[in-house]
């Protein structure tokens, strides 16, 4: 055990950080669930891979620079530190990509991901069905093979950036005589396919951040199928695997929250004291960031010996979920009865963006398997309790 | 960077698992209770000839020189076994104490860390911030805090008063002496410093026995969860049961990298080493005692019994959330951490510079 970065860690380090002073926008983009907001992500996604810090795990040849995992721990520090950019194409980055990789053709790499790597396609995600939520392995949507082609017909819906993505990623039913977790496929869609509908749903601060897709036979050629036929249970378990695992939720980003958070507590102290439970609540948020990073650190030096992730990253999920809840609750009730002020509206100066990371928040318990499956997961496949 | 044990580390924690797990049973602890004092010869003498006593002993008298870094995993094993015998206080605590002695106490140190070593003799720590001594009775050696002065007094020159712990594995003394020139072996500002070093290595003990308790509380429960039948099916298949288990696993895993990084700082002597003890103690702690409750709630009316072994470390638990620093004590130091002036707060700030 060595917990002190190397000369090359600290180098990396200070390159990044000298890149992002270079080029992140001196305002705030306004968010990517805007019409504007959306372009202007996708034009950082291209600047930020001309400096190839698009994706810095990936290979060279991808654009990537083939950072080890502790490298893109030190990345994602830097990149919440100087505040850049929301990532538009997370689904796409952290989500297919590594499955791509992982089970994708060569042709199939070379054609998806430097197309992902410079957003010139932003991928949304088509997990969840109207009847098919928590219980993924009731997806209905089919895709019948028609010579070379697969015509996919149903409905997907919470599809994450959905509404100005360009492709998405999925498993659908295609043997229509299977049930649960067989017979599914993983295929990829363009959304610009005829017969592919998109009906935006506003979410909770009543942006369209995710969608419905109606698929009313859509012909997607053979060559966009992920993994064999009949696997793609498999194939989407690596994806959540990931989701839930490591890339999606980096430390950086609960540490830079926990630390305006203290920030905020300093600023209003007087006011924030009133309720004694403020001050245990604000230094509980930097100790569980602070866990939470040094839980990554661990996972990630093992990742690297060649350890595999198991169900105990079950518990990241929960673990960060709750966090971000609750750094946003204490901050909420630091600001007291501005809290509900959105920011620039009068009356407002000084509240921040914590608002809107507050309603933010209440997703993380649901989305990528909720908080509840996770803890059945955690029971039933790392203590090894009774199935039901 | 590197966040992991070394083969070396991992190996030794393996063959001193097994040997707990063969050796210190729910069985033998309770059989320890029934005996005056409380405390096995033979079974100390098997931790020394492990080489366990001598583990943080200076090379130079006879140990192997390591550090709180190479202990730590086998302390969390010490909890899980709920060994009664004072190894864990021992290694990492009494004799970084004494080693950590000026120089010109290079006689005593020798005198008694070989003897340590070896399992001839036995320490205890009597330390401000407990109001009573571990291990006192079977002590050939105590090193007491009087002020900022620390004196080491042998065991012919203390009178002891018998107290009771919930945990009938802990014994407890009221230690009676008289400090003098001849016990003072520290004082002034380095009698502080080895004071303030003494709860940091005591509460990073602490922090990793009840790791160890949590999972050990885990595992009787979830094999209880199997046993209990209950409308047909295990009571462990139920959900509500589940997830009781589950929120344990939550808090004991985002313990264990907090409690390494501790033992880590303690081993370097880093500048964080204090706050990095405290976050730890409290993490665990509360992964220990959510275990408890957790644990109890699983078993029903059989976890409020004498007879299921689940008391065992439930009480061992709740014994050691006081010991070495409050929760408050620790919450405190922490708080004050994070909101002092220029505090090395957010992303990036997390571990020392080489």
């Amino acid at each position: 055990m060595d917990l002190a970065y190397t000369e090359q860690q600290d180098a990396f380090r200070a390159e990044v950080r000298a890149w992002l002073e270079q080029n992140v926008p001196a305002e705030p983009l306004p968010s990517f669930d805007t019409e504007e907001g959306f372009r202007l992500h996708r034009d950082w996604e291209r600047k930020l891979n001309e400096g190839r810090f698009g994706m810095v795990t990936w290979p060279e040849a991808l654009g990537g620079r083939g950072c080890d995992l502790i490298e893109w721990l030190i990345f994602e520090e830097e990149y919440y530190r100087a505040g850049a950019p929301a990532r538009v194409n997370q689904n796409g980055i952290f989500l297919l990509g590594p499955t791509l990789m992982e089970y994708g053709t060569e042709a199939q790499k070379a054609r998806f991901l430097p197309k992902m790597a410079t957003g010139e396609e932003i991928w949304a995600q088509g997990w969840s069905e109207p009847n098919a939520g928590s219980d993924m392995a009731a997806i209905r949507s089919k895709a019948v093979r028609d010579g070379d082609h697969y015509v996919i017909s149903g409905q997907k819906t919470w599809s994450t950036r959905a509404v100005w993505a360009d492709w998405t990623f999925g498993i659908f039913r295609t043997d229509p005589e299977s049930s649960r977790h067989r017979g599914l496929t993983f295929i990829l869609v363009p959304l610009d396919a005829p017969g592919v509908t998109v009906r935006p749903i506003p979410q909770l601060d009543g942006l369209p951040g995710f969608a419905e897709i109606f698929f009313d036979e859509v012909r997607v050629p053979v060559e966009n199928r992920l993994g064999e036929e009949g696997m793609g249970w498999n194939v989407a378990m690596a994806t959540a695997g990931f989701e839930r695992g490591l890339m999606l939720r980096s430390p950086a980003r609960f540490q830079e929250t926990a630390r305006r958070l203290v920030q905020l507590y300093r600023d209003n102290r007087a006011a924030a004291d009133i309720d004694p439970t403020v001050r245990e609540a604000v230094m509980r948020a930097w100790m569980d960031a602070e866990a939470y990073t040094l839980n990554t650190y661990m996972t990630a030096s093992r990742l690297i010996k060649g350890g595999k992730i198991g169900a105990e990253s079950s518990t990241n999920k929960i673990f960060w979920s709750e966090l971000d809840q609750q750094m946003h609750e204490t901050a909420l009730s630091i600001l007291g009865a501005r809290a509900e002020l959105k920011p620039h509206s009068v009356g407002a100066e000084g509240v921040g963006r914590w608002l809107d990371g507050f309603l933010f928040s209440q997703a993380g318990p649901i989305y990528a398997g909720t908080n509840e499956i996770q803890r059945n997961i955690i029971a039933e496949r790392m203590l090894g309790m009774p199935r039901a | 960077m590197d966040f992991t044990f070394s083969d070396d580390q991992l190996a030794f924690h393996d063959s001193v698992k097994g040997f707990l797990t063969n050796e210190v049973t729910p069985e033998a602890i309770r059989d320890l209770w029934q005996r005056d004092g409380g405390r096995s010869d033979e079974l100390w003498g098997q931790l020394a000839e492990l080489g366990l006593t001598a583990m943080t002993v200076p090379e130079q008298y006879g140990g192997l020189g390591l550090d709180a870094l190479d202990f730590v995993l086998l302390a969390q094993e010490c909890g899980y076994a709920a060994l009664p015998e004072p190894l864990v206080e021992t290694v990492m605590v009494a004799v970084p104490l004494l080693a950590g002695l000026a120089d010109e106490h290079r006689q005593l140190q020798e005198h008694w860390l070989s003897r340590v070593a070896s399992g001839e003799a036995r320490l205890a720590v009597g330390h401000p911030s407990n109001p009573l001594v571990a291990d006192a009775h079977i002590a050939d050696l105590l090193l007491l805090c009087h002020g900022d002065e620390i004196h080491a007094v042998p065991a012919q020159q203390v009178q002891l008063r018998a107290s009771e712990s919930v945990d009938p594995s802990r014994r407890l003394f009221a230690v009676d002496w008289t400090p003098s020139d001849a016990t003072r072996v520290a004082g002034g500002e380095s009698g502080r410093r080895l004071q303030a070093e003494a709860l940091d290595h005591g509460a990073l003990a602490c922090a990793a026995q009840q790791l160890g308790l949590a999972n050990r509380m885990i595992d009787i429960a979830v094999d209880y969860s199997f046993e209990r039948k209950q409308f047909g099916s295990a009571v462990g298949s139920f959900q509500a049961v589940k997830h009781l288990m589950a929120n344990v696993a939550v808090k004991a895993e985002f313990s264990r990298a907090v409690l390494y990084r501790a033992a880590f700082a303690a081993a370097r002597g880093q500048a964080n080493a204090a706050i990095a003890a405290s976050h730890a103690k409290i993490v665990a702690t509360e992964a220990a005692l959510l275990a408890a409750r957790n644990g109890i709630q699983v078993h029903g009316a059989m976890g409020y019994t004498w007879e299921v072994d689940l008391h065992i470390f439930m009480k061992r638990a709740w014994a050691l959330d006081g010991a070495w620093g409050t929760r408050g004590f620790h919450k405190a130091r922490v708080g004050d951490f994070v909101f002092a002036d220029g505090a090395p707060l957010g992303a990036g700030a997390t571990f020392e510079a080489r």
